[in-house]
């Protein structure tokens, strides 16, 4: 059966159209607020501000973490910055502008009324992270300052030195922890959503378990709101926290919320690369750097890394300008370095496939500060990046101001995610999906400094009105959590752990993690082919069915059990890969961050085919073993013509 | 490299605990100080043992999720440095190491080096925030904030909530923590308006929550991974004294 999805976006002009729109749904009579219980997982950006503000408005918020606290949430790693459309800077920006350029971006694969509506947006975050007291940096003047980032040409980014991130989810934290002494917000922290409570087609609650005591409890609600992040983990080694997970997002995946996009992956270009097996996880360098940093490798591959002796050739100080190729310099004369990440990441690879990677296992390139520090000096640079290069210094013992920076590309963001309507709407009535766990705004390709934006914008100002209008239509039920749905799923998910515990075999979870990872990595990873694309999905299945026969989870369910935690998450990730690799294969054109080796320009860039692949990709599970199945929303593009994305 | 590593293990806050020693060889000087902990997990894995219970998430030193004392020293001997972000190379070949939990009468040990760090959300939640109802802002330019005000504001706000400052003070106080979250919002004009509930509610929360006095010692600084400087605490305790006047003439 096909499910007909309906973006349910307002016709009409783009510009008034969420105004329209607000008016048009229905409102919760204040007084009706507080009989209304909210459900809000994930304490990120999305997850925070939209709990913190449902809060303020008087429902009843129930908020679930699986950290010890909200304010550790993996939105506090985010760098670089925020975009606004504020155009302070005077250079011709606008909400139309930053529509366009997030459109343009996206690769054309996005939905047009949700990328105007969050540049509209855009504009009331900054005002409400700087009453919160997010000390944003400023000019001497006192006001706020900008900078550009990858994919604009103009200076639109707010930030704060390089953890802008970390100021606005505590800025949302903040908000957040005021609501919880109000007593409108009840915080589950060490607690992680185990499944999904559908009764009658509605979201109805969740079944938890407390990370602590090992306790399973169900929690009934009028509205399900998701905000678990995003999915990077999947290739194991990635930039996300080591807890970030498909769970929550896959376990409603399983009750009937489909999976859209899943093969939108963004690489970024600018990590610290690989330096062994042991690694756990890539540390992100902000892609700000490339403001000022120069990317380039060696001509000669007697310089590069070599295979045979593990060894660099010569020394980067020690290589003539005349022996350099500054390669984005040279094939995008007008972004040079900041052309947009899945351009930069597709480049660091060539070069790197080409024998000229400057890292361990040749998977390295060189982005140096020389340049920027002879213009602006070593205080100025220090200003703008000092605690990037310090976090570089730490991890690397390598010191950027005196040799350069090596970087690779690495997982970073995912754009795919739960399929949601205009109203942040999952196709389950009463599941509302916000920030990286939805599929919404960015199409094949996020922007730099546009997760943060899309993240408060969704739970600050989209979510708080677009719930109302589903809790008004359905009006206040019964919250009885001993209802045989939610018993029954408490059962199922218990029983998930006894089994778990009980294979006792000889391989740890990471073990699986890591291989999957890899089988990822390599076949749908910076390029994807047919080929390959295959070769995985036969593989998956096949590290599944040993991760069930013989993984090692030893412990019992009682109390902190890490391992436990750990399988649960990795048993989803075996399952979601198989998704993720099924929509690569199907969408046979190359977008933004979906590479298909078969697809491309003459000059290796991506070739879109709009005329099959205009479309949503939204995947239905159809059971374990079965593949999903698929079902499209079309889209239409009546403002931003789609065009081949040029940065040359 | 190879390491002799004694570490804290205790199955829950009521067990009593015991150190453990492992011996580990062919440790690579590029593993962080985790990753070394992750090989050694994974062997007692394979091995149907239970793994050393240990908090991480982001890694890269700033969610504060981390933190364990390494020879005394919370963190590790390296200044400025979370413990996710120490590697091997600072140690060598033959060392003895030993890591436990930070110890304090308000951090409750949960498992191994697990600890209960809810204390310092409380705190947070009696005043550490500007009431501010989402959509009610004013255009972000019209609060003019001078750049050495907002310098100072923001190196109080990079606190990341770890602990190590409470970690290391012989009196388990939560002075740091504290006093950068009220230099953090005291110093802007935004946090103006409850400046003197703000020091007062949570100057009494942190002495609620069970931390210890300040005696003036500067382990707390000294540990502190963001390198947050004393005189936040110098700023909390005037603008207590001053919110006592204040509070009681209202």
């Amino acid at each position: 059966m096909t499910i007909e999805l309906k973006s349910n976006a307002p016709t009409g002009p783009i510009e008034s159209a969420w105004e329209r729109h607000r008016f048009d749904i229905n409102l919760v009579n204040p007084a009706n607020k507080r009989k209304y219980n909210v459900i809000v997982v994930g304490s990120g950006l999305a997850g925070a501000s939209a709990a913190a503000t449902m809060g303020e408005l008087g429902y009843n918020v129930k908020c679930f973490a699986f950290q010890d606290s909200p304010r550790r949430a993996h939105s506090i790693a985010a760098q670089g910055g925020i975009n606004a459309a504020k155009n302070y800077q005077n250079d011709g920006d606008s909400v139309y502008r930053l529509f366009y350029d997030t459109v343009k971006g996206g690769d054309f694969r996005s939905r047009e009324s949700n990328v105007h509506r969050l540049a509209e947006i855009s504009r009331n975050i900054i005002d409400q992270a700087v009453a919160q007291g997010v000390p944003f940096a400023r000019e001497y003047g006192g006001a706020l300052a900008n900078r550009s980032f990858g994919g604009a040409l103009v200076s639109r980014t707010f930030y704060a030195k390089g953890q802008t991130g970390q100021q606005l989810l505590l800025g949302a934290y903040q908000a957040l922890e005021r609501q919880i002494a109000a007593g409108t917000v009840e915080m589950h922290s060490k607690t992680e959503m185990m499944d999904l409570v559908v009764i009658d087609g509605h979201a109805r609650g969740i079944i938890v378990r407390n990370l602590n005591d090992g306790s399973i409890s169900s929690h009934c609600a009028d509205a399900v709101v998701l905000a678990s992040g995003g999915y990077a983990n999947v290739f194991y080694l990635s930039t996300n926290a080591m807890g970030s997970n498909v769970t929550a997002t896959w376990r409603a995946a399983k009750k009937g919320a489909l999976f859209a996009n899943p093969c939108y992956t963004q690489i970024h270009p600018t990590c610290i690369p690989v330096s062994g097996d042991y690694q756990s996880k890539l540390t992100l360098m902000s892609e700000s750097l490339r403001n000022d940093g120069r990317v380039w490798i060696p001509k000669s591959a007697s310089d590069c890394w070599s295979p045979e002796t593990g060894k660099l050739g010569r020394a980067p100080g020690s290589i003539p300008e005349s022996e350099r190729d500054y390669y984005l310099e040279r094939r995008y004369p007008t972004f040079g370095n900041l052309v947009p990440r899945d351009v930069a990441s597709r480049a660091a690879k060539k070069a790197c496939d080409e024998g000229l990677g400057v890292a361990y296992g040749g998977r390295g390139v060189y982005l140096d500060f020389k340049e920027a520090i002879g213009r602006l000096g070593e205080a100025q640079v220090a200003e703008r990046y000092g605690n990037l290069f310090e976090m570089y210094e730490r991890i690397t013992g390598d010191n950027p101001y005196k040799v350069p920076m090596k970087i690779y590309p690495a997982p970073h963001y995912t754009m795919g995610g739960l399929w949601v309507d205009y109203n942040l709407q999952s196709n389950l009535p009463g599941l509302f999906v916000i920030g990286e766990a939805n599929f919404s705004d960015h199409g094949a390709n996020r922007l730099g400094a546009s997760a943060l934006m899309q993240g408060l914008a969704d739970g600050y100002f989209v979510l708080p009105y677009t719930i109302g209008h589903y809790l008004a239509k359905e009006g206040v039920r019964d919250n009885d959590p001993t209802r045989s749905e939610f018993k029954d799923a408490e059962k199922a998910s218990a029983a998930k752990l006894d089994k778990l515990l009980n294979i006792n075999g000889s391989e740890s979870v990471d073990s699986f993690h890591r291989e999957l990872g890899l089988i990822m990595w390599n076949h749908c990873g910076m390029a994807r082919n047919e080929e390959g694309l295959k070769k995985a999905l036969k593989e998956i299945p096949a590290i599944r069915e040993r991760f069930w026969n013989n993984v090692s989870v030893p412990g019992n369910e009682k109390g902190i059990n890490q391992t436990l935690e750990k399988a649960g998450r990795v048993a989803d990730f075996l399952e979601f890969g198989e998704v993720m690799i099924q929509d690569a294969l199907s969408r046979a054109e190359s977008c933004g961050g979906h590479f298909r080796e078969e697809f491309q320009t003459e000059e290796g860039e991506a070739k879109r085919n709009d005329e099959e692949f205009s479309y949503v990709a939204a995947w239905e599970y159809k059971g374990e073993g079965n593949a999903a199945a698929l079902h499209k929303e079309q889209l239409t593009f009546e403002y931003v013509k789609p065009s081949q994305r040029s940065y040359k | 490299m190879n390491i002799k590593l004694h570490v804290w293990r205790q199955s829950d806050s009521s067990a009593k605990g015991s150190f453990e020693t492992h011996n580990l060889s062919e440790i690579n000087e590029e593993m962080s100080f985790l990753e070394m902990l992750d090989v050694l997990n994974e062997r007692l894995e394979c091995d149907g043992k239970e793994a050393i219970a240990f908090e991480s998430d982001c890694r890269e030193g700033i969610c504060g999720m981390c933190g364990f004392v390494v020879n005394g020293i919370p963190h590790g001997h390296r200044e400025r440095t979370t413990v996710c972000q120490l590697h091997m190379r600072e140690f060598s070949d033959g060392d003895e190491i030993t890591i436990e939990p930070w110890r304090a009468l308000a951090f409750p040990v949960q498992r191994d080096l697990i600890v209960d760090r809810g204390a310092f959300d409380r705190i947070i939640q009696s005043g550490g925030y500007v009431s501010v109802r989402t959509g009610s802002a004013p255009d972000a330019n019209g609060i003019l904030v001078g750049k050495d005000i907002a310098d100072r504001a923001f190196d109080a706000a990079t606190c990341i909530g770890c602990g190590a400052c409470v970690a290391a003070c012989p009196n388990a106080a939560a002075m740091l923590f504290t006093g950068a979250k009220i230099s953090h919002l005291n110093l802007l004009p935004q946090g103006q308006p409850e400046r003197w509930t703000r020091a007062d509610n949570m100057v009494s929360q942190m002495d609620e929550e069970g931390f210890g006095s300040c005696t003036n010692v500067g382990e707390c600084s000294a540990a502190c991974p963001k390198g947050i400087p004393l005189d936040v605490i110098g700023l909390m305790n005037a603008d207590y004294i001053k919110a006592q006047k204040k509070l009681r003439s209202q």
